[in-house]
């Protein structure tokens, strides 16, 4: 029971690391650009296949494929700001509409590219570290833990310790105030969104040999990172990485003791009571409503 | 005279209507018809200024209840299509308690929270919901036959023809709604909350009236729909099809009551005529996605913002509408 205990808590470490760097890039597109952006569980999908298409077909590096797969993940962020969130700045459900439409550009050119079946990708480690006999966690999830904290812990550096930083903050608590100082809000909106579509890539590319990869895994992803978000409160980074792990450990522990779709309900509904009794969100400011 | 001259050709006209169509074009026209009354009934909801993305959730509420009532129950079809949409409002009342303590973009994600639930719910729950596989094997509507036609509901024109009987009473019944004075209230909670609260009038409850009529036709329109296809499972009513209503009601635009079924029309035939006649069924979701990206870019008001530019160079513009929008 103890042994089963510890493995479950380390699989939901793994499920942590990977929702929290979705949350965190769709909570920082939201807190400066104000768009929700339903395409970001196809992000991570694109990092998944740029995976498949560079380390299964062409025998890339992992890790080279890893790094390809980010960057180009960024740069598809750059795309959609530029082409979309930009122009729509003033229109509020326009961003969500142009999202959407963007989700299905996405899933379908997956489908044309690689057809709809999983994609079988061989796995880049056999090893794993043992704790016990029982207890071990496979090195590739190993990967995923090591990039979150890498990653995260450099978005936070980045945030609080330079001026690019400081100007992304400035542009998300108050854009026309930030704006008077000279601060470029198209410079800040383009950072927002290679930041955040990044780190969805990367969690996409480095979690694609341990899940099944297919052109409709990106709903999954989406819809836990938007009970993360509301949980942790919308425009919080703190409060999606640690609703990330609240919510990894609820739903890794109901799913291995009871079943997955109870696992969702369960997950929904703490959504909907954080959403009834805290509309802000446990970590959210009271004003960013 | 002229209005009727309007009526009886546009009656000749929809009645004629499946006769020059495939077989399969008349199946997609009797799902086209259930799926205006889904989209107007949306958008008396968005009226009161909230966008919800549970609206086809609710609309399976009264497919399942309606396929339950006649499996389980043994109720008359015509009854229980009526009593699933009473249903489905109910429902809709008692979601509002949680939900409208919300506005916006939280209203927004907690109706999807909330939908998912009921459909996670109809997905665990083998009885009485029959689980992933759903229910099948409802009841069709039964063959009736009033005199100069025969009801045969095998044949999708018959469907179409009993669909359309209801549906456009149902517009019709929407229509009147909107034009009442508790239609106006609607449209004064959206805009005015503050003054319309400040005047003596109850938000809440107003708005969860809102939710219940939109809900109720919604119901209505899945309970036609489980009818005519004879099954309901939970992937249905997934966040895809809410999708479909989302971009139907955008793309069409929502100021006007023919705004929303236009955009339905339109997008429907495109995607299932144009596009499928094309042969371009891998692609059809990317030109989907791209039609809806150009639409929101360059037509942001919606396609009714044509018709009326069309319609406002005809007859003088009065200045008052267009302090309204």
């Amino acid at each position: 029971m103890v042994e089963l205990l510890a493995q479950t808590g380390l699989n939901a470490v793994y499920a942590a690391s990977y929702i929290s760097l979705v949350a965190v890039g769709l909570v920082l597109i939201f807190g400066v650009m104000g768009v929700v952006n339903f395409a970001h569980g196809e992000l991570f999908m694109a990092g998944a296949y740029a995976v498949v298409a560079l380390y299964a077909d062409m025998h890339v590096p992992f890790f080279v494929a890893v790094a390809i797969g980010m960057a180009f993940v960024g740069l598809l962020g750059l795309l959609m700001e530029w082409a979309l969130f930009r122009p729509l700045k003033d229109n509020p459900l326009g961003g969500l509409v142009a999202s959407i439409g963007f989700l299905m550009i996405l899933q379908s050119l997956a489908v044309m590219g690689f057809g709809v079946r999983m994609e079988h990708i061989p796995p880049v480690t056999q090893e794993v570290v043992r704790f016990t006999d029982k207890v071990g966690l496979p090195v590739a999830r190993l990967y995923v833990i090591v990039a979150a904290v890498v990653f995260l812990t450099a978005l936070w550096y980045f945030l609080k310790r330079t001026r690019f930083g400081w100007a992304l903050r400035a542009s998300a608590q108050d854009p026309e105030a930030a704006a008077l100082q000279g601060i470029s809000i198209t410079q800040t909106a383009r950072i927002a969104m290679f930041i955040g579509a990044a780190l969805a890539g990367v969690a996409g590319a480095l979690t694609a040999p341990l899940v099944s990869v297919n052109p409709h895994m990106g709903h999954s992803v989406i819809v836990t990172a938007f009970i993360v978000i509301i949980v942790g409160g919308v425009g919080s980074l703190e409060g999606a990485i640690l609703a990330s792990v609240a919510y990894a450990f609820v739903h890794t522990f109901v799913t291995t003791f009871w079943d997955g779709v109870l696992a969702d309900i369960v997950g929904l509904s703490l959504m909907l009571i954080v959403l009834i009794v805290k509309p802000t969100g446990l970590f959210g400011s009271a004003d960013r409503a | 005279m002229r209005n009727l001259l309007i009526f009886v050709l546009g009656s000749v006209a929809l009645i004629a209507l499946p006769y020059g169509l495939s077989f399969s074009q008349q199946e997609i026209l009797v799902f086209l018809v259930i799926n205006i009354l889904l989209v107007t009934s949306y958008r008396l909801m968005t009226l009161t200024g909230e966008w919800s993305l549970g609206h086809v959730v609710i609309m399976g509420v009264g497919a399942y209840a309606s396929a339950l009532y006649t499996k389980e129950l043994g109720i008359y079809v015509p009854v229980s299509m009526i009593l699933g949409g009473v249903t489905a409002a109910l429902l809709a009342v008692l979601l509002s308690f949680p939900l409208f303590r919300m506005k916006g973009f939280y209203f927004l994600i907690g109706s999807f929270a909330a939908g998912e639930i009921i459909r996670l719910i109809w997905k665990r729950f083998r009885e009485p919901f029959g689980g992933v596989r759903g229910i099948s094997g409802i009841d069709p509507m039964p063959d009736f036959s009033i005199g100069i036609y025969q009801f045969d509901f095998f044949e999708p024109v018959s469907y179409y023809y009993f669909a359309g009987v209801i549906v456009i009473a149902s517009l019709w019944v929407l229509w009147r709604i909107e034009k009442s004075p508790v239609g106006l209230t609607f449209h004064a909670v959206h805009w005015q909350d503050k003054l319309a609260q400040a005047s003596g009038v109850n938000l809440r409850a107003y708005r969860t009236l809102a939710f219940a009529i939109a809900s109720g036709f919604a119901g209505l329109a899945g309970a036609l729909q489980a009818h005519y296809v004879g099954t309901v499972n939970p992937n249905s009513f997934d966040i895809e099809v809410m999708v479909f209503v989302l971009t139907w009601a955008i793309v069409g635009g929502t100021a006007t009551f023919y705004g929303p079924i236009l955009g339905c029309i339109v997008l429907t035939v495109l995607n299932e005529i144009v596009l499928r006649e094309m042969g371009l069924e891998q692609a059809r979701p990317l030109i989907y996605g791209a039609i809806m990206i150009l639409s929101i870019l360059f037509l942001p008001d919606g396609l009714e913002s044509l018709v009326q530019k069309v319609t406002r160079r005809r007859s003088a513009p009065k200045p008052e509408e267009k302090a309204a929008t």
